[in-house]
């Protein structure tokens, strides 16, 4: 089945009130934020997503596709399941090697060359953490950065889904500039649940959430744009100085004129 | 009556999901009862008494393994739940014994694995999952969605053409497609017979008659409410 659009109806927040925001499409090539403080039902409302919630979770909302409810019996198959969540986890619990586990994952989702599959995810992944991940770690064993890059990695690469929902892809010390930069090469429905202002202005729209309900959509205007911008050079600044601080370099007054430039 | 048997290691969510599922067969004017085999110690008949009022019960084990007492307490336990009045009786066992299995012919055989537990418990458990109807996989909230999806190949590799059902249930996400096959189960029909063969061993149950109830063995044995006896020579 071809996933072109995904609507969402709104349920009830934490209060039991209904949702203000009652109904929003998301569209094949979109990217999405999902922005509000901590605690208020940004993952509740990608893990909805994900599992085509139909007034069986707490929020009560309804996910249609295609402008249909999903089927009561239908299950995915779940080696074609068209979301890939990326979710909060900074651990993999799954004691399997790195390359064992990717192995089976890409088999599982019909790679036709499964080994150049699992060394391109590799090499996505290690674009974005410091220290390079071993094939032969165990995935207990990667640090939180290291982990969540390889769950960038395996979704965009091994899920290869239409659909990909990130949250809080900024957080555990990954390059969020580089991985944007790649993800935007994949022709694909993105949904951010971000803390981040940069990651935000850059989407098409923002949902805006509290106490566990949407309470407004906003369209992104072409001034966001620019300001998207020049929060990017602010990044790509703290950026440069990690990474003098990290080869252990001084930083001298000098070092100070990267910012003016 | 129904016979529905929840089997799983240790703390893998097997009451969680039964109280969920509980509570949607209550919503529906259904009527469920309730018996917890353990080893040592089980306090779920009383939560679970105490939140939905429905019968309940529990069962020690004692030294005999869960597994070989489910056998020999069965029939009675289906005779007392249908005294109590109920329609559906879901038994939850203590899970331990990797031998032996606890599913009955006619019942429904649910097997509960947490995500969380390593991606080789799947080959590790033998006929408490190859002997199940359905798995439950819960916890799913825990784990990432490729983590999912490779426990869930293994636990297919290792039974083949069961029911995988992915649950957080915690929230009782996944919980409704369960009810639903709970509620397609057919009556268990006396005699009952169990599903598996037992493993190799000395004991009747043991050395293969599958057969439910104390009256039906020799050996080492107990009814509902009495402690160990023993029938033989
Ligand atoms: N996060 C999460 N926790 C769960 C889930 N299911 C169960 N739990 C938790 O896991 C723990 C054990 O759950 P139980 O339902 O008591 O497990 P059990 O299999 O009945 O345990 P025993 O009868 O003692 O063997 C409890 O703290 C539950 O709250 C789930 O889907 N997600
Ligand atoms: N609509 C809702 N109805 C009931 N409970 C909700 C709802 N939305 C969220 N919750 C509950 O609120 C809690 C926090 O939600 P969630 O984890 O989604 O927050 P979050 O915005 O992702 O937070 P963080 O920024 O810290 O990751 C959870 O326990 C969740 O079940
Ligand atoms: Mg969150
Ligand atoms: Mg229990
Ligand atoms: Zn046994």
């Amino acid at each position: 089945m071809e996933i072109k659009k995904i609507t969402i109806i709104g349920g009830y927040g934490k209060d039991g009130s209904k949702e203000k925001v009652d109904q929003f499409d998301l569209i094949s090539g979109d990217i999405i934020s999902i922005v509000g403080p901590t605690g208020c039902g940004k993952t509740t409302l990608i893990n909805d997503i994900e599992l085509f919630a139909n007034s069986n979770t707490p929020s009560g909302r309804i996910i249609l596709i295609n402008g249909e409810p999903i089927p009561e019996d239908f299950t995915f198959d779940p080696s074609k399941h068209p979301i890939a969540l990326i979710s909060q986890h900074t651990n993999f619990l799954s004691d399997l090697p790195v390359g064992e586990f990717l192995t089976i994952h890409a088999k599982i989702r019909g790679a036709k060359d499964v080994e150049s599959v699992v060394e391109e995810t590799i090499q996505f992944a290690n674009q974005l953490t410091g220290e390079a991940i071993i094939k032969e770690t165990a995935m207990t064993e990667l640090s939180g950065g290291q982990t969540r890059s390889l769950l960038i990695a395996d979704a965009v690469v091994i899920g290869n889904s239409p659909i990909i929902l990130l949250d809080e892809i900024e957080n555990a010390g990954i390059n969020k500039t580089k991985a944007l930069e790649l993800l935007k090469k994949y022709d694909k429905l993105f949904v951010f649940v971000t803390h981040d202002p940069t990651i935000a202005l850059l989407s098409d729209c923002r949902i805006i959430m509290k106490n566990g309900a949407m309470q407004k959509i906003v369209t992104s205007n072409p001034e966001e744009r620019n300001a998207a911008e020049v929060l990017k050079k602010m990044d790509d600044t703290f950026l440069h100085f990690r990474g003098l601080i990290r080869a252990g370099e001084e930083i001298r007054n000098e070092d100070l004129n990267y910012i003016i430039n | 009556m129904k016979l529905i048997i929840f089997a799983g290691p240790p703390t893998c969510g097997k009451t969680t999901v039964i109280k969920q599922v509980i509570k949607r067969m209550i919503t529906k004017k259904l009527k469920p009862s309730f018996i917890k085999i353990d080893v040592l110690y089980a306090d779920e008949d009383e939560t679970i008494n105490k939140e939905f009022g429905i019968p309940t019960r529990k069962i020690y084990s004692g030294e005999l393994c869960p597994d070989h007492c489910n056998v020999v307490v069965l029939d009675e336990a289906v005779e007392w739940a249908e005294k109590a009045g109920s329609d559906y009786l879901f038994v939850e066992t203590a899970g331990l014994c990797l031998r032996c299995s606890p599913y009955v012919e006619k019942s429904l055989g649910i097997v509960v694995l947490e995500a969380t537990s390593g991606m080789n418990l799947p080959r590790k458990i033998g006929p408490m999952l190859t002997l199940a109807d359905i798995s439950v996989i819960t916890k799913i909230d825990l784990v990432s969605q490729a983590e999912r999806e490779v426990f869930r190949y293994r636990v297919l590799e290792s039974a083949k053409g069961i029911t995988v059902v992915e649950s957080n249930a915690l929230y009782g996400i996944g919980i409704d497609p369960i009810v639903k096959q709970i509620i397609k189960t057919n009556d268990v029909e006396f005699p009952m017979f169990l599903r598996g063969n037992p493993p190799v061993g000395t004991c009747t149950i043991c050395v293969g008659k599958k057969e439910i109830g104390a009256k039906n063995h020799f050996g080492v044995l107990r009814t509902m409410d009495h402690e160990l006896f023993y029938v033989g020579e």
